[in-house]
């Protein structure tokens, strides 16, 4: 398989720009603004079948063509590097060894909706990616990459690094948004959407860091080239971060459709010290978990993975042997969405500290009998009724466990304590 | 004597503002200024914050409280913030945790009586694949063991 993301991240000083330029650096860019028209370019993109690789796995075309050609505001294209999911360290690895590459993906993005001002929003911790990125844009600039009259083309275009300050819901378009707005990062009701109603009321679009990332590849070598790889509904590759209990962690490259069980036995090195595999969370920890036996008939792809009942999301695969108390990973994950919860819908406010409080009665050892189904309940009625996703991202996680695990979490309630051998 | 930027921190400050399309955009890094020129974002603070950006100082706490990088109270020259999301659980981070309590004498929270660390539990910080870690002010340390960590508490003192 030939990378599309992973391409220059092995090449040393990868991040500067006359090794990216070396390497072909800049020229999609250049192709772009001297040689096509914005309609052609989403044309291109949406042919290439690229989807978003933050998590929603929204076509990335159709998405830009939502944008009002007619319309006098200003547009504005926003690179998410919020990246927050738990599992997932893919972008930080773009930003720090291939800047350059989400630099020139993001011009592209932005020069097809015809913004004149794009943003990176980088997550605060990531301190050391966003001086990188500082740096980059610092060279870009010099090289004439970005500023006025682009390849002496009248196309202007200022980009702006711009540092969160740590919250997860940030990563979510809309709060990102509202924290670009220079305010606390709150959703927003949709619709309308960001491409009608974005940052300041002004169209706008928000892509991740890898969909952008792959921007100029697809652009050099051209949509049929990226949509012969991968499955029917799932084009190209795409990056998986792994994490957990596995022997090789770190972000690989896969074309999408690749099997599961393969990926973690061969590729990832398996399970280590004799350990049986007891569960793996496909797709960053808003996703439901997969027990050991349902893995054999999963691939790598959006479709595959929906079918068994979870979903790609950001491909953070967390892996989970059999010393592992189900009970206490789930209160884990409930207690970071407690703490996430930006507090403005009540079913999620309320609803996430409330089952983070059950599971960690249940993991002290003071469970009820009553206290599944009430989890259950509760994760029922903050689906689908809160502002954003991050409801139903804490909801499922928190069901899938009890529903996967159901026998391990009566025995820790009956039994007063954790049961599981380690 | 009231709180203000120095010549050159206000400098950046217009620079910094001048970028964004409205001045209200320009909140966080103006806030990232004030936090680093002032050691915390308190009440006095938040109050010149306010003057500058031509917004409410309510507006500016609403602002502060929400992000956990921005402080309200003073923290130690070192601030420890070791991982505890699932998969640096899954590796060890209650482990590390814990030995950095031991090794400090502080529970999570807290500050040492001498002001050079404090001790935070945090979420994921994008590390997974090198965990257990800790962010430590702006750099990440990664791959701990109890022995690295020893280490590296030593050179900070």
């Amino acid at each position: 398989m030939e990378k599309v993301l992973l391409r220059n991240i092995d090449i040393p000083d990868s991040h500067t720009l006359g090794v990216y330029q070396s390497r072909g650096g800049y020229s999609a860019l250049a192709k772009v603004i001297q040689s096509m028209k914005p309609e052609g370019l989403i044309e291109e993109i949406k042919t290439s079948g690229l989807r978003g690789r933050g998590g929603a796995g929204f076509p990335t075309g159709m998405k830009w063509g939502f944008v009002p050609k007619d319309n006098p505001k200003p547009k504005y294209l926003v690179c998410n590097a919020d990246e927050s999911e738990p599992g997932t360290f893919k972008d930080r690895l773009l930003i720090e060894k291939d800047p350059h590459a989400i630099i020139e993906g993001t011009l592209i993005a932005a020069y097809a909706i015809q913004s004149h001002l794009a943003f990176i929003y980088i997550r605060g911790e990531l301190a050391f990616g966003a001086q990188l990125l500082e740096d980059a844009v610092a060279e870009a600039t010099r090289a004439g990459y970005i500023g006025k009259n682009i390849f002496a083309s009248g196309y202007d275009l200022d980009l702006i690094v711009h540092r969160g300050a740590g919250a997860y819901i940030c990563g979510e378009e809309t709060a990102l948004l509202s924290s670009l707005e220079g305010g606390r990062g709150w959703p927003k009701v949709k619709p309308p959407f960001p491409a009608t109603h974005g940052l300041f009321g002004c169209p706008t679009v928000v892509n991740n860091v890898e969909t952008l990332a792959a921007l100029p590849w697809i652009i050099e070598r051209g949509a049929a080239a990226y949509s012969a790889m991968g499955t029917e509904k799932s084009k190209g590759t795409k990056l998986f971060s792994v994490s957990g209990h596995i022997r090789n962690p770190g972000v690989y490259e896969l074309e999408m459709g690749y099997p599961f069980r393969k990926f973690l036995e061969e590729d990832c090195g398996g399970v280590p010290d004799g350990r049986k595999l007891k569960g793996v969370i496909p797709g960053g920890a808003s996703m439901p978990v997969l027990r050991d036996d349902e893995i054999d008939k999963v691939n790598l792809d959006y479709e595959s993975v929906q079918a068994a009942g979870s979903l790609l999301g950001s491909g953070g695969v967390i892996v989970m042997d059999d010393t592992t108390c189900m009970v206490r990973a789930a209160w884990n994950i409930a207690r970071f969405y407690a703490h996430e919860s930006c507090g403005q819908c009540s079913p999620c406010r309320e609803g996430c500290h409330w089952m983070e409080k059950i599971f960690h009665r249940i993991e002290l050892g003071q469970g009820e009998s009553g206290d599944l189904d009430l989890i259950l309940n509760v994760s029922a009625n903050i689906m689908g009724n809160t502002i954003c996703p991050f409801g139903d991202a804490a909801a499922m996680p928190a069901a899938a466990f009890i529903r996967k695990y159901r026998d391990e979490f009566e025995q820790h309630i009956a039994e007063k304590r954790c049961t599981v051998p380690n | 004597m009231a709180l203000e930027f120095s010549p050159e921190t206000f400098r950046k400050f217009e620079e910094t503002v001048a970028r964004y399309p409205k001045k209200e955009a320009a909140m966080l890094p103006v806030l990232y200024l004030a936090q680093r020129e002032f050691g915390c974002l308190n009440a006095e603070a938040i109050a010149y914050v306010a003057k500058l950006m031509d917004q409410s100082p309510a507006r500016v706490y609403g602002v502060v409280s929400f992000y956990t990088m921005l402080n309200m109270k003073p923290i130690g020259r070192h601030h420890i913030q070791v991982c505890r999301t699932l998969p640096c659980a899954l590796r060890g981070a209650a482990t590390i945790t814990g030995f950095v309590k031991k090794s400090l004498g502080i529970e999570i929270g807290q500050t040492t009586p001498d002001g050079t660390f404090t001790l935070s539990e945090v979420e994921c910080l994008a590390s997974c694949g090198t965990a257990p870690m800790m962010q430590i002010n702006d750099e990440y340390f990664e791959n701990l063991t109890q022995e690295r960590v020893a280490e590296i508490l030593e050179q900070l003192k």
